[in-house]
């Protein structure tokens, strides 16, 4: 593999190609946050935390850094005014929905997020997919997945598989940055196996 | 019907279609097109073949269902060949007269004819009449006078043959330069020049490459495509045939809406035939080039219409959008090059290819050659599609094409390139239309989608409405769309509401630079658009409905209010019988009065109250008059003084 020079923060960094430009920063310790990257899993570009200025052929864009290749020669800036602006807004859209997670509380004081900026919908799924990804790509199960579209998006267990594979895995639980999944399954739980339910008065 | 071996057969095909066709023979051409159709077109075919079997005519006349003609607000349409009548808004009981007058007495039926508004005169044909006179119709030309169902007819009108020049006189390089030179842009969305497309998968080293038609047409109110898939399926397959040539692709894909049922019959007719007839399938009159073409349907979602949704649809998965850092030419359905156009594109192929590139780019500005279809529809009086040379200047699309606003209302706006373009406000009515140009105003080509705005429209309310077809359609994978939009739609109906306040502004624009900036496709990237072009052209209308809980358009419902002039009310009790929720105290020579409380806001006393009068008022960002008291309410009339 030929090695591809490139620049992050002011720095030389050499990488192989193929590699995304997530990948050759967290190579030489250069730190980009990131909430639906997993290094199991495909990259699925879906959080936009890891949002970077990349500057091709003279030309600024905003780019994801986990889907985003190395290129020759590209000039890498994994903190600015806007990137810092941008992550800053996409936390406080997720806090709205998980405002107790850890994972967003640590990032939300970094880039100064306002956990109370946008009205509370407690859903705390943030739609990462690491759970729905995970029993995809790595369990080759397909027990949970994502059902509808915008924003009444949401995950779920597939009953009928959920029923056979997850009491002995339940390895994507350890996953979730804001225990949404758990949630999910325990409500799965009940409603396939009836008799861990209480039972009602006779 | 054996299959066609060499160009040569096919042209010795065609001469012998046309001579079993007499020019001078009877033909009534009716648009079949879904527009007609739900105006009744099935009934009138039907009464147009039984009234020429009742009076004996059946020899003597041809009957044509034909695709849609455009001038949708006067449907259904018919129009009698050879003389070219053309009668509008036809219903089965004008049928007998239109055989018997016009077709075996050869008089003209007047009140069937269209009337210019502007000097009042009848026109007979269709190329005088206004809506008609100033497009150029060149790709959407032929969709009146064939029967889409009918390959013969697409012959019998010169189909076919750009695919023959080109398997049997052009090599590849040869097919791809003239596209090329043709500068043709994609009529989708992008506006992404369709050479450089071609080329890129072209030179992509991967062998099995794809060709796709993307007729997942879903702006609201635009039907460009399925006019062109209905009416005239033949050019697209064979435009969508030459790409496969000069990429070097076997296999295409038409993806298509479910919502089409009458575009997906046709496509597979179409399909079927090209296959019987050996314009499709293996050695294409005996070129030895092979190329196959499957159509899938869309299960009606929005964002398929992205290219690279619509290529992990096709792929069986569901539609999402996938990062586009490779081009889908290089990397597109199933990791291969892929080149994915937009029907009407398809369409322009064999033109160009027929009369060249030089002929072609004679047409429109410098960055758009070629003419665009445009979907011309709400507040105008010629609603229908219009086909125009690009360059032409806004103003003349709607006043000239568009005949204007009806109702002597006043144009405010025009919202051009579906629910993420824009609106391009009256100042700038002599724009061109073009890519770049309309770019530049804010707003984009899209795909042809224009909605006309009069006075009464509020652009606040606009922008809400884009922003939650756009909050629906979304995929909801990446959060800069899905949450951004979600917040965004919440800010808007506040402001529409009454629940503005100071900040909302600012905090829209912020949402859309999140969602500009960082929104993983093209559909999250252009999403806060309606917001951000109405914005730049009415921001005062932001500010009185935020500032001063105003709507200066008085269409916001929690806005506004109806109120009753005791000056002019002449107690005459049509809004008050009329008012569906008795709100209107009053009676007989007594002053009506409005129940503030139980008024609904529905407007109908608003329509009720006779002109002459004009008493009920809508009123906006200030307070109700308190009404007149009680014993002031009498009317007394002076002829009843004595």
């Amino acid at each position: 593999m030929s090695q591809i020079l490139l620049q992050i923060d002011g720095k030389e960094v050499g990488a192989r190609e193929g590699m995304t430009i997530l990948e050759a920063a967290q190579s030489v310790g250069i730190s980009i946050p990131t909430l639906c990257h997993h290094e199991k899993l495909e990259p699925y570009g879906a959080c936009r935390i890891c949002t970077v200025e990349v500057e091709v052929r003279g030309r600024t864009n905003l780019v994801a850094s986990c889907i985003y290749p190395v290129e020759k020669s590209l000039v890498v800036r994994t903190r600015s005014e806007k990137v810092d602006r941008i992550r800053k807004m996409i936390l406080e859209l997720l806090l709205a929905h998980a405002p107790d997670a850890f994972e967003l509380q640590d990032l939300a004081r970094e880039y100064g997020a306002d956990k109370n900026r946008f009205d509370k919908e407690a859903s705390f799924c943030i739609h990462c997919g690491l759970c729905v990804r995970y029993c995809v790509e790595v369990r080759k199960k397909n027990a949970v997945g994502f059902v509808d579209r915008g924003t009444r998006r949401e995950i779920s267990f597939i009953p009928e598989i959920a029923a056979k594979e997850c009491w002995n895995c339940k390895e994507c639980f350890s996953l979730c940055p804001t225990s949404a999944l758990q949630a999910a399954f325990v409500l799965t739980e009940a409603l396939i196996s009836p008799s861990s339910e209480p039972k009602s008065e006779e | 019907m054996s299959q066609i071996n060499s160009p040569a057969e096919l042209e010795e095909f065609r001469q012998s279609i046309l001579s079993k066709r007499d020019p001078d023979k009877h033909c009534i051409t009716l648009c079949s097109g879904s527009a007609c159709h739900a105006s009744g077109s099935a009934e009138v075919i039907a009464s147009i073949e039984e009234e020429i079997k009742k009076q004996g005519l059946g020899a003597e006349v041809d009957v044509r269902r034909t695709g849609c003609h455009g001038f949708c607000e006067r449907g259904p349409i018919i129009v009698i060949h050879p003389e070219e009548i053309c009668y509008f808004q036809i219903e089965p009981k004008d049928v007998p007269e239109i055989i018997s007058q016009t077709i075996k007495e050869k008089k003209l039926i007047e009140r069937l004819l269209y009337t210019d508004p502007g000097t009042n005169k009848k026109i007979i044909h269709e190329s005088e009449i206004p809506f008609y006179k100033y497009q150029k119709r060149l790709v959407f030309g032929s969709n009146g006078s064939i029967d889409p169902k009918s390959i013969e007819d697409y012959l019998a009108i010169g189909g076919y043959a750009a695919l023959a020049k080109v398997l049997s006189g052009m090599t590849s390089e040869q097919v791809l330069d003239e596209v090329k030179k043709s500068k043709l842009r994609g009529r989708g969305g992008g506006g992404f020049p369709a050479g450089s497309k071609w080329e890129g998968s072209r030179n992509a080293p991967e062998k099995i490459k794809y060709v796709i038609v993307n007729a997942d047409e879903g702006d609201p109110g635009a039907y460009m495509d399925r006019a062109l898939l209905e009416g005239n399926p033949h050019s697209i397959l064979e435009g969508l045939t030459i790409g496969a040539y000069a990429i070097g692709s076997h296999e295409g894909y038409i993806y298509v809406r479910q919502e089409y049922p009458l575009a997906v019959e046709n496509v597979h007719i179409a399909i079927k035939k090209a296959e019987e007839y050996g314009f499709l399938g293996k050695n294409i009159l005996g070129s030895g080039f092979d190329f196959i073409v499957k159509v899938h349907r869309g299960a009606g979602a929005f964002v398929c219409g992205e290219s690279t949704a619509l290529m992990t649809a096709l792929e069986g998965r569901a539609g999402e959008p996938r990062p586009k850092y490779i081009r889908s030419n290089i990397k597109g359905l199933w990791d291969r090059p892929s080149v994915l156009n937009n029907v009407e594109t398809w369409a322009n192929v064999p033109l160009i290819i027929n009369k060249g590139a030089d002929w072609f780019t004679q047409f429109g500005t410098e960055g758009s050659k070629g003419t665009k279809i445009f979907s011309l529809v709400g507040k105008i009086t010629n609603t229908g599609l219009v086909e125009v040379p690009m360059g032409m200047p806004l103003r003349d699309i709607i006043y000239k094409i568009g005949g204007g606003i009806p109702g002597g209302k006043k144009f405010k706006a025009v919202q051009t390139g579906g629910p993420s373009g824009g609106c391009v406000p009256e100042e700038l009515l002599d724009l061109q239309v073009g890519f770049d140009e309309l770019t530049m105003a804010g707003s984009m080509m899209g795909s042809g989608g224009m909605i006309v705005m009069d006075e009464d429209t509020c652009m606040v309310d606009v922008s809400r409405y884009f922003i939650h077809f756009l909050t629906d359609e979304s995929c909801g994978k990446c959060v800069p769309c899905r949450e951004g939009l979600r917040q965004m739609l919440r800010i808007l109906t506040n402001i529409t509401e009454g629940k503005g306040k100071e900040g909302d502004i600012e905090l829209l624009e912020e949402l859309s630079e999140t969602a500009r900036e960082a929104a993983l496709c093209a559909l999250g990237k252009s999403a806060p658009n309606p917001f951000l072009s109405t914005l730049r052209y009415f921001r005062d209308e932001y500010e009185a409905h935020i500032r001063e809980k105003r709507c200066p358009a008085l269409s916001c419902k929690e806005l506004i209010a109806f109120h009753i002039d005791p000056a002019k009310c002449q107690a005459c009790m049509m809004c008050l019988k009329k008012c569906p929720a008795e709100a209107i105290v009053g009676g007989k020579n007594k002053i009506h009065v409005i129940d503030q409380e139980k008024c609904t806001k529905c407007g109908t006393c608003f329509e009720a109250c006779p002109p002459r009068f004009g008493a009920v008022k809508k009123i906006s960002g200030e307070p109700v008059p308190s009404p007149v008291p009680e014993e002031e309410r009498i009317i007394i009339r002076k002829s009843k003084e004595k």
